[in-house]
């Protein structure tokens, strides 16, 4: 007797237009993503149920760590405008180089009088010198308001629009520490502000 | 005349047609599309869960000198008093007269809701909070209460009261060893 013959059938498949779908979405998540900034001050922020996002511009945002504040805001032109503020009120002047890179770096948490020495580094040796001690805050000599008023003005000059203002703290951070910060967005009458948290997993 | 030969490796010349040899022009594909969906996936993974979320808070203005101040109702007052290693104490209405209770934060949620319920079936209003973070307290513990407001759908702003912490408020929780 003759055996049923089976046609064997090649097991390989066109792989052409699935690779296609998959550099399209792969291009799409790429050019989306923005890169993020690393960030000086190792935060771990505190997690909640929240789902309002935090927005992308005119906005200003503190981090609180052991004991340090650090300062940000969004921006490459808010940036450079607040610089110039701040160089105007504290009698030092920044050349239009120094602007330029200043309006790159994300989070700084530098004393003003180190902020030129600081902008001459670059990031790794920014990370290794120490330099950064956050930015003073206190009674007598609190740069930290001055940096917040700057920067408000700065947003409303170009964009012609209120700054928000975000605390992002540390989840072990005592509150005494965040409130010393609140108690200085309250002194220029920000009485509405926001907090930084991840959103929880599994809701 | 003379005539250019054009066929490029033609093995057998005279009679006959001069055949190139044709190659596939198919490639696996199988590896390239495992490393993009390999790189699909870490794109995905960082750019939608690094996006941090705002919450939103209003503080009473310091300056005002305005006399008129919302008188709160006792009935309908729960304050929440945050504590040291992650406790909280709680009481209904007027401070010194009923005796705060010690929870923890897995506990309170439980509490919101009875209260909640509480205050709606007896005064037909809803529920204030009144949070007051003390020194002992982390910044961990003001979001999670915030949180649970959220949670428990508490629709009225929360007083947060910092500065206005009663000696009685003081001593129970030195007593109970959480401030």
């Amino acid at each position: 007797m003759a055996r049923a013959k089976v046609a064997r059938k090649s097991t390989s498949i066109d792989m052409t237009a699935m690779c296609d779908v998959s550099f399209l979405l792969l291009t799409y998540f790429i050019l989306s993503a923005t890169a993020k900034q690393p960030d000086p001050l190792d935060v771990k922020v505190p997690s909640s149920t929240y789902k309002i996002k935090v927005p992308e511009k005119d906005i200003a945002i503190l981090t609180i760590g052991s004991g340090k504040v650090f300062f940000e805001t969004a921006g490459p032109d808010i940036r450079a405008s607040t610089l110039e503020k701040m160089g105007e009120q504290y009698k030092i002047s920044f050349t239009p180089e120094e602007k330029k890179r200043f309006s790159v770096v994300a989070s700084f948490g530098v004393p003003i009088q180190n902020l030129k020495k600081f902008i001459a580094m670059d990031s790794d040796e920014r990370k290794r010198s120490g330099i950064e001690t956050g930015i003073p805050a206190d009674s007598t000599n609190n740069q930290l308001s001055d940096w917040i008023l700057n920067a408000r003005k700065s947003v409303a000059e170009l964009h012609s629009e209120g700054m928000r203002v975000s605390i992002k703290g540390d989840a072990a951070e005592e509150y005494p520490a965040v409130k010393k910060i609140v108690d200085i967005l309250q002194k220029q009458k920000i009485n509405k502000f926001s907090l930084i948290t991840t959103a929880e997993g599994g809701n | 005349m003379a005539e250019l030969d054009t066929s490029s490796g033609g093995g057998k010349k005279g009679g006959g047609k001069v055949r190139s040899k044709k190659a596939s022009t198919r490639v696996d594909l199988t590896a390239m599309v495992d490393l993009a969906f390999l790189l699909i996936t870490f794109f995905m993974l960082t750019t939608t869960l690094s996006k941090p979320t705002a919450m939103d808070i209003a503080k009473p203005d310091k300056d005002d000198k305005s006399e008129e101040k919302l008188e709160l109702r006792a009935s309908q007052t729960m304050t929440v008093l945050l504590g040291k290693n992650n406790k909280v104490a709680w009481y209904m209405g007027e401070a010194g007269k009923t005796p705060p209770e010690i929870q923890s934060f897995d506990q309170i949620r439980a509490t919101i809701l009875a209260n909640k319920k509480k205050v709606r079936e007896t005064t037909g209003k809803d529920i204030v909070m009144v949070i007051k973070p003390t020194t002992g307290a982390s910044y961990k513990n003001f979001v999670d209460i915030m949180d649970e407001l959220l949670i428990t759908g508490i629709k009225t702003a929360p007083a947060i009261d910092d500065e206005n912490i009663l000696d009685s408020e003081k001593d129970f929780m030195k007593q109970q060893g959480i401030l």
